[in-house]
């Protein structure tokens, strides 16, 4: 039985083939493996000693004035009053100590009346989860950028 | 070897270098600082507090003659709502889901009480109050105020109120979200605006059950 020009080319280069094999199948992991998480929560802290800066004529900024997340990924947002006073931030009054977990399950724009915003309001744009296929493996890759730009 | 396949094989290592990194990465890149709740509050669809505090406290004149006050619905879940009768859109929708709450809860409805603030005491009285109300559902109540008393209200939640136009068609800017108090008192959580009835329910049987 004659041999196809592939199967000569792999019997050429053996390790090539393994390669490119190897290859694909790490490609096709990243595509279509679920994404899988330690922790849902995107946090957000008011820091010990917000209160006295404050008080002391300084402007501090905590919250973005929009705040992304993805659905399966990051889609719990967690306020925390680490601060000794009460205070408006995000969506609601958060009590000294307290902490507001406020998880998301549907991908849309919410938007909340925030005063701690020049425009009173608070922006919250929840992404739908990567899809199978090219949308697992671009946050794969950005990932892994993102990840070797902050060791960098 | 040709310099094609060199070029070839020379890119396909690269890439599978690439691989391998994320195949031996953590998967939670996105992941932040874990905030640890307890699973209680994680088990929630509204955005609850930890550890709860007890709800503010107030004494209004109800929609029915008498005080509206939390202690008299200690025992039940009080949904209490901030908003004015003369809203275009979001109160009617909030009361219209808040009413169907009610209807898919069954023989639970009677242990949950929904409590309307006005923001607006300039129109909303309170026979004005009990007429609109009723038309969503008779079992809920209204609570106004002097200015001063309901703005304390609204402070001691962190609720804002601003008011839109001047003429006597004015609007009201307020917050949406529906406070959840349990049984004994304490806020335990807040539902944004925007949320079908089967949240409120699945929120509901829990703090019933919690």
């Amino acid at each position: 039985m004659p041999l196809t020009p592939w199967t000569l080319r792999v019997r050429r280069h053996p390790i090539a083939a393994v390669v490119s094999l190897t290859l694909l199948a790490g490609l096709g992991w990243a595509a279509l493996a679920p994404i899988e998480v330690a922790s849902h929560d995107q946090l957000f802290e008011i820091p010990p000693g917000t209160s006295a800066r404050h008080m002391a004529g300084e402007k501090i900024d905590i919250l973005p004035q929009t705040i992304r997340l993805t659905l399966g990924l990051n889609d719990v947002l967690v306020f925390r009053n680490a601060d000794s006073a009460p205070h408006i931030f995000g969506p609601t009054l958060i009590m000294p100590g307290q902490t507001f977990r406020l998880p998301f399950a549907q991908a849309s724009t919410y938007s909340f009346q925030c005063t701690a915003h020049a425009n009173g309001q608070l922006n919250v744009i929840v992404d739908p989860a990567p899809a199978p296929g090219w949308g697992r493996l671009r946050w794969r890759w950005l990932t892994l950028i993102a990840r070797q730009t902050k060791w960098s | 070897m040709s310099p094609r396949f060199l070029i070839v094989g020379g890119a396909a290592l690269a890439l599978l270098v690439a691989g391998v990194a994320m195949t031996t990465l953590p998967h939670g890149a996105v992941q932040s600082e874990a905030a640890h709740d307890s699973p209680h509050s994680e088990a929630m669809r509204a955005g609850a507090f930890n550890p709860p505090r007890a709800a503010p406290a107030f004494s209004l004149p109800g929609s029915d003659g008498s005080k509206v006050t939390l202690a008299r619905y200690r025992g039940k879940i009080v949904l209490l709502s901030f908003g004015f009768t003369y809203c275009a859109a979001v109160c009617p929708t909030t009361l219209a889901t808040l009413a169907q709450v009610r209807g898919k809860l069954g023989k639970a409805a009677h242990q949950v009480q929904v409590i309307f603030v006005t923001v607006d005491p300039g129109r909303d009285d309170a026979a004005h109050m009990r007429d609109y109300l009723k038309a969503f559902d008779p079992g809920f109540i209204g609570a106004t105020g002097t200015p001063g008393a309901l703005a304390a209200v609204r402070a001691s939640y962190g609720v804002t109120a601003i008011r839109r136009g001047t003429g006597p068609d004015y609007a009201m800017d307020h917050t949406s979200s529906i406070f959840l108090i349990d049984r004994t008192g304490k806020l335990r959580a807040m539902m944004p605006f925007g949320h079908a009835p089967e949240d409120f329910v699945h929120d509901i049987r829990y703090l019933l059950a919690n």
